[in-house]
């Protein structure tokens, strides 16, 4: 790696990956210790307010990590990518400023009040503190995906030839870019999958070492199980509706996550498993589903699919010379196959199996029974991991799949790159962050493995602050502090 | 007026909103081993910042974006130019944020050491680079035809850099310190009026010499009056601090900062990054800024949702309003899994006095 741009896309895969292990938890916590929170003040159960308190520590110490690494996100578009900011900063500028005015100052300010708040709120206006900031996630999750989407999909913008640059002519088709419309769906139930899944995983390990709490792990993995197999049945629905729309606006992913070389005739078969040569041109055994990729693809098992050769055929018509320059050499237009094959498959494998774990779940401990074997706990706790791993290889397949654009149809990865910026700088950039993220990493795996085996707090009855009154002992320890 | 200087305001109003924040977010953290004694100290400072350091940290993050969206050929040059004083400030936030989060999390004298070095570290950092950084964007650098920078790291590290750089760093400590004295109680309390007089002093000294050569270097008679107003507002916070009146001297720091910051920005209007090659490219706010349609956008955006944000930010400051005293850390855990020696439980009579 002796190119800027190598290092470059290294680097935004990294820390993009490593930021995303902790946005769809965040996510998906924010809702379910919100749920938990609820209900404590609904039925006054002391059990939901442990749950409630137990998994508040193990997201706090995630969302930490979320919002130090989500930074490095917005600066790196400028740093590293600076052709790229200056060719689509009109248009995909004002999501990210949008994002940090309605989302990151919501989420912000009232988590500070939700974690300090205790002895300070109210009870209902300090659960709906976590609410707020649970909305603020999904404000989020809709701006920075309506700039991916973008990405994926252009449209409400023209091209200028003055100014050499795309600019917005529409920001509503922006916001509303049918590829968002099916993205935002599948987004975030995968991240209520994840928050979900590690629930559930965190409680069955707990349920079968801590004998005393088994009601309360019980009622964690139950509320879990829940949210992870309603989510997950969203998860495949909206999968299925990009699927199809994916196949109109980028044909080349379609093809390119089935490995397709050429047109299919009717009843495309969809590959479960394949033994092929390393370039995915050739197959030598495959496991096959007949018309599956049909209607994938499609929505109808006996459609043709376009393969990659005439797609590329099709796109050296179309995009023979791009606004910017000549950038590519015969041959492009395709991204690395066995990449995008195995990521897709890793996808759905890693996400249904998760799902799966919730479903089966909920039938073994239907009406008060549940296995208490430690074989259950480690199967249980697989289910994060499996998520969280979907959720990743889901992006690489996304990103990967629009290779070699940056932009598609528009800016290819190649000419988004910072010209200005030296290869030696650019080392220094992702060794730092990859060692400070390695680092990062460690303490945070060790933190949760160390308050995970604690669990749940005895039960203490929170202080209740009316509006007024909650000044009466001045002298009294804040029930949170740093 | 131009939609385009609007949001070279608003941009301004952004960078003035963050540096009176996390200005004295970033002081506390400075602060950390000089103003504490023992650990509960310790853990008295970091709970003043402790609800709203990241709300305060938001305003960057905004700034950043506001200036993508609205300038991108400015974000575009800025962040690949500024790169490495940049990198440093994004590890030193790193290390800070999760810091507050993972220091309280096991007793002990050690972890917490570590932890208290990264936000030390981590508010050095950036209180010095911004400095840097901004003093280098109202000097000018070099940036070729292309609109990209051509210097290093080297370029920036000039004279005056590294005097705005001294300046935002004692200004952003006496800013801590103004702020410790208005939150806490106790001995804390007193000596952190102490410390912000005499580190005021220092920073005066430093603010007026950088601002005096900014506005010969390209002032004009709007960012001298604000200069004006901000020197005049510190010293007058630094005599509030001596009289005891503490809400009135953390007042002049901020009116200080703000000022100092929006006059940087009136000095530098119109141009947004100003180039010192020959045939180099100057960014203004003409030709650096996004479309009529995108700013239009942007203008009605900002004008529903900045109100918003304004009054549910102050009103986490009016919820945590009141002072925190050694008194007021919870200790249990502490006590039974830490090191009594070492965390300081013996009761402060400080409180008892103030």
């Amino acid at each position: 790696m002796h190119d800027i741009l190598d290092i470059a896309r290294w680097q935004f895969g990294i820390v993009t990956i490593y930021h995303f292990f902790f946005v769809p938890l965040t996510i998906g916590l924010s809702l379910i210790i919100a749920m938990m929170e609820t209900i404590w003040l609904v039925t006054k159960t002391q059990e939901w307010l442990r749950l409630t308190k137990f998994f508040a520590k193990l997201f706090l110490i995630n969302i930490a990590m979320g919002v130090v690494t989500g930074i490095v996100q917005e600066f790196q578009f400028g740093m590293n990518w600076s052709d790229y900011s200056r060719f689509v900063g009109d248009i995909f500028g004002a999501p990210l400023a949008v994002e940090a005015l309605l989302a990151f100052f919501l989420e912000s300010t009232f988590i500070g009040l939700w974690i300090f708040g205790w002895d300070k709120l109210p009870r209902w206006m300090h659960v709906g503190c976590l609410w707020i900031v649970h909305l603020g996630t999904l404000f989020s999750s809709w701006f920075i995906l309506a700039a991916n989407s973008w990405m994926q999909h252009p449209v409400g913008y023209s091209y200028n030839k003055a100014t050499g640059r795309a600019e917005l002519n529409d920001f509503w088709a922006v916001m509303f870019n049918k590829v968002q419309l099916g993205a935002f769906p599948h987004v975030i139930a995968a991240a209520y999958m994840t928050g979900a899944a590690f629930v559930i995983g965190v409680s069955a390990w707990l349920y079968v070492r801590k004998q005393a709490d088994r009601g309360l792990y019980r009622q964690g993995m139950r509320l879990g199980a829940w949210v992870l197999a309603l989510s997950g049945i969203v998860v495949v629905i909206s999968g299925d509706v990009q699927g199809k729309i994916m196949t109109d606006v980028q044909p080349m992913k379609m093809a390119a996550a089935e490995a397709l070389w050429t047109t299919s005739d009717t009843h495309a078969p969809f590959s479960l498993f394949t033994i092929g040569t390393r370039d995915g041109q050739h197959k030598k055994w495959a496991l096959e589903v007949p018309g599956l990729l049909s209607f994938l693809a499609t929505g109808h098992f006996d459609q043709k699919v376009q393969g990659i050769d005439d797609l590329r055929a099709e796109y050296k018509q179309e995009y023979g010379s791009d606004p910017g320059a000549e950038y590519y050499a015969p041959g492009d237009y395709t991204p690395i196959i066995p990449v995008t094959y195995w990521s897709f498959r890793w996808m759905m494998g890693l996400g249904a199996v998760g799902a799966v774990i919730a479903f089966l779940l909920l039938w073994l401990t239907r009406k008060g029974r549940a296995p208490t074997g430690r074989w259950f706990s480690w199967a249980a706790i697989l289910s994060p991991i499996f998520v969280l791993l979907a959720n990743s290889v889901g992006w690489l397949f996304t990103e990967m799949g629009r290779q070699p654009w940056v932009v598609f149809g528009l800016m290819t990865t190649r000419n988004a790159v910072s010209p200005g910026v030296s290869t030696t700088d650019a080392w220094i950039s992702i060794i730092a962050l990859c060692l400070i993220y390695a680092v990062l990493a460690v303490v945070e795996l060790w933190l949760l493995v160390l308050f995970i085996k604690k669990g749940a707090d005895a039960f203490v009855e929170p202080p209740d602050p009316r509006w007024r009154d909650h000044d009466e002992d001045p002298d009294r320890p804040l029930t949170f502090a740093y | 007026m131009e939609l385009s200087t609007v949001w070279f305001c608003l941009i301004a109003v952004l960078w003035m909103g963050y540096f009176v924040l996390e200005g004295f977010d970033f002081g506390v953290g400075m602060l950390l081993p000089v103003l504490a004694r023992d650990e509960r100290e310790r853990r008295v400072l970091i709970n003043t910042i402790g609800p709203v350091w990241d709300g305060n940290e938001v305003w960057v993050i905004t700034a950043g974006g506001a200036t993508f969206a609205a300038f991108p050929e400015w974000y575009a040059t800025l962040f690949s130019g500024f790169y490495l004083p940049l990198l440093f400030i994004l590890l030193a936030l790193i290390v800070r944020g999760v810091a507050f989060e993972f220091r309280h999390q096991r007793p002990g004298i050690t972890w917490a050491g570590w932890w208290d070095r990264a936000v030390i570290v981590g508010s050095f950092v950036p209180a010095l680079l911004w400095g840097v950084a901004f003093a280098n964007l109202v000097r000018g650098v070099p940036i070729d035809a292309d609109k990209n920078y051509t210097g290093s790291l080297w370029t920036l590290l000039n004279p005056v850099g590294l005097l705005g750089g001294l300046m935002t760093l004692t200004l952003f400590i006496t800013h801590g310190a103004m702020f410790v004295a208005l939150k806490t109680d106790g001995d804390i309390r007193h000596r952190a009026r102490a410390l912000a007089v005499r580190v005021g002093a220092v920073a005066a000294v430093l603010a007026v010499a950088f601002l005096v050569w900014a506005q010969l270097h390209t002032g004009n008679a709007g960012s001298f009056v604000l200069f004006a107003v901000a020197a005049v507002s510190l010293l007058a916070g630094l005599f509030a601090a001596l009289k005891g009146r503490e809400g009135w001297a953390f007042l002049g720091t901020f009116v200080t900062i703000a000022l100092a910051v929006a006059g940087l920005f009136v000095a530098l209007f119109p141009d947004v990054m100003p180039s010192t090659t020959e045939g180099g490219v100057t960014l203004t706010t003409t030709n650096a800024s996004a479309t009529h349609y995108t700013l239009t956008v942007m203008t009605i955006i900002a004008a529903i949702f900045t109100p918003a944000v304004l009054a549910y930010q102050a009103w986490t400051y009016w919820v945590f309003r009141k002072r925190i005293a050694v008194h007021h850390i919870p200790t249990e855990e502490l006590e039974q899994e830490g090191d009594r020696a070492d965390i300081g439980v013996e009761p402060d009579p400080g409180h008892v006095i103030s």
